[in-house]
């Protein structure tokens, strides 16, 4: 008998947490029906203070800077590229403003050069955005490279950023580029 | 200093014009070339497939089948530690620790909270799953699917039982741990669960010293020491704790009837088996009963406490979310003696008023007050129930796993003697 009355106030609790369980699951489930979300930078609140280099769980980190070529000068005198106060607009090591080597240059007509990211070496430390942002269109943005984001729950880089910049938008506006009509879809 | 003024004004108006032309055009208008040059498409690779989120949930509801399937039916230790390796390999080392149960905590309890979140459809099934399996046949997730659990389990060589009152106190960390992160979840402070991570780093080779160095600790002692992160700290471990006391179907150390044969007395490392009561304690049973009832009537005492304790402590729990912080750094930011930090400097170029950020502030010192109370009332009913559960005796004559202790890691299946009829 006793054990019976045991059994019986279990089975109650079973069934209570059981729906407990699927009413949290069912509530959530509609509200999770708006599809997968994403960590998406703005570029127009960025200040390239350099943590997106070292805050991401994934290293390098996922932020990478994006060259958005429709803004771009082409100019000789890339403030991206080379650093302040250059004396000589050559290749060389000493007069690059990339701690990693990044951006190639190469020629294209007189006197426009074109500038191309390399992922590979990109560490998103965001010093050629703000050379470029500071004497040039702006061209250069660090943007969160989708491919290399792991989606942590909490964005590492958007805790510490200190300019807000971070937040989860849905997967159609992956990428945001400030300065530019319309963002496009990936 | 006139001459200085002039050109500041100038510079402004400078700047100001620069503004208005860049939002217009260029500053360097892109060239029209003539060599035919095209040029590349900007880069904006996919996110990763979405696809991989299916296959998680896919291969959760498969290891968790496959283990349940080995503890119950096969009764197989050494299924358990296949599915264990194979844990920490997919979910720990391939998905680098994310997306976990144990986190997933976080995203539900913001999603009840937050109305403007959206929680993945991967986070609510890892919350769920495990909670519904562990409903039917006890914490087989603990066992061996989750990677916390299982890269402690296959690190433990030479088990020693801790004192009773030891495991007692200890495993109260986790009621306040699982207090905490809601409490900060439910504000978007902070995902503390995941930010502490003690094995988060090591699956993802990168963790800072300090995170590497916790990591390590909780391995080195889980040699030792069973489930060390399980048993004193794990906040999901709490709720698969309650639910799996309710479990229909959980795990029995004998196929059959047991015959108090003691071989399995001391098999567990987690100290989850409850021992025979013997009839002699049981006739002491009035002056426990009269020790749990007074025991009771004080945990509306210790609530109060804990509440008021936890309401005054609510400044400083607040600071771990961000804007508190900022708003705070700002009010006791003196521009001649100190340094601007980025934060501030990060908020000074988003033009945003400073009285706003304080508002927004406010509203979050708000929260927390209430947040504080409730977090400390909890605390304290833990506290009491505890108390108050050391006084309760159970009559048993057999040897039979706690069930909410118990991980069903099946080491005590094998000392088993008794034969399946």
């Amino acid at each position: 008998m006793k054990k019976d009355r045991r059994d019986f106030i279990n089975t109650c609790f079973r069934f209570a947490a059981g729906a407990g369980i699927v009413g949290i699951a069912g509530v959530l489930a509609v509200k999770s029906q708006k599809g997968d979300f994403l960590w998406q930078l703005d570029p127009s609140k960025c200040t390239q203070c350099g943590r997106c280099a070292t805050s991401c769980v994934v290293t390098p980190s996922a932020v990478k800077c994006i060259h958005v070529y429709d803004m771009c000068g082409y100019c000789d005198l890339c403030g991206g590229y080379f650093r302040p106060n250059v004396k000589n607009l050559s290749t060389g090591a000493e007069n690059q403003l990339c701690p990693t080597g990044a951006i190639k240059r190469s020629y294209v007509e007189d006197p426009f050069f074109k500038y191309e990211i390399i992922d590979e070496l990109c560490i998103g430390c965001g010093k050629c955005v703000k050379g470029c942002g500071a004497f040039g269109n702006g061209s250069l943005q660090l943007q969160v490279s989708h491919d290399l984001c792991v989606n942590c729950n909490q964005c590492a880089i958007a805790s510490d950023c200190p300019s807000d910049a971070f937040s989860r938008v849905p997967i159609d506006q992956a990428y945001k580029f400030a300065g530019f009509k319309s963002n496009k879809k990936i | 200093m006139k001459k200085s003024f002039a050109f500041i004004s100038l510079l402004i108006v400078f700047v100001g014009m620069e503004f208005v032309a860049f939002s217009q055009q260029q500053r360097f208008p892109k060239p029209e070339f003539e060599s035919g040059y095209t040029q590349p498409v900007t880069s904006m690779p996919a996110p990763r497939d979405g696809m991989f989120a299916i296959l998680d949930v896919m291969v959760l509801i498969a290891a968790l089948s496959l283990i349940t399937w080995f503890i119950l039916k096969r009764r197989s230790r050494s299924g358990v530690v296949a599915v264990s390796i194979f844990s920490i390999l997919y979910f720990g080392f391939f998905r680098e620790g994310c997306v976990c149960s144990v986190g997933s905590l976080q995203n539900v309890v913001l999603a009840l909270f937050n109305p403007g979140y959206h929680i993945p459809l991967s986070a609510l099934a890892f919350f769920v799953i495990p909670l519904v399996y562990t409903l039917f046949f006890g914490r087989t997730f603990c066992a061996g699917v989750c990677p916390l659990g299982a890269v402690q389990d296959v690190f433990l060589m030479r088990p020693v039982t801790l004192k009773k009152w030891l495991q007692k106190v200890l495993g109260l960390i986790p009621y306040i741990y699982l207090g905490l992160s809601v409490l900060y979840a439910a504000t978007a402070s902070d995902f503390i669960i995941c930010r502490y991570d003690p094995f988060v780093g090591i699956f993802r080779f990168n963790a800072t010293f300090f995170m590497f160095a916790i990591g390590a600790a909780f391995l080195l002692i889980s040699i030792f020491i069973a489930r060390p992160y399980c048993r004193f700290f794990c906040p999901y471990g709490v709720i698969l704790n309650l639910v799996s006391r309710v479990s229909k179907n959980h795990l029995t150390i004998t196929p059959s009837n047991c015959i108090q044969c003691k071989l399995c007395e001391s098999s567990c490392p987690l100290d989850a088996i409850n021992k025979p009561v013997a009839v002699k304690q049981m006739e002491d049973k009035r002056a426990a009963t009269r020790r749990f009832i007074l025991l009771s009537l004080i945990i509306p005492a210790l609530m109060i406490v804990g509440g008021w304790t936890g309401a005054n402590f609510h400044e400083n729990l607040a600071k771990v979310n961000s804007k508190v912080r900022l708003a705070d750094e700002l009010l006791h930011f003196d521009s001649k003696t100190m340094k601007e930090s980025l934060e501030i400097e990060g908020f000074r170029t988003s033009g945003k008023p400073a009285k706003e950020l304080y508002l927004e502030a406010s509203e979050i010192v708000k929260q927390f007050y209430y947040g504080g109370w409730i977090l400390g009332a909890f605390i304290g009913l833990v506290i009491g129930l505890a108390l108050s559960g050391l006084s309760t005796y159970r009559y048993r004559e057999d040897y039979t796993p706690d069930k909410g202790n118990c991980v069903s890691c099946a080491r005590c299946l094998k000392y088993c003697p008794v034969e399946k009829d």
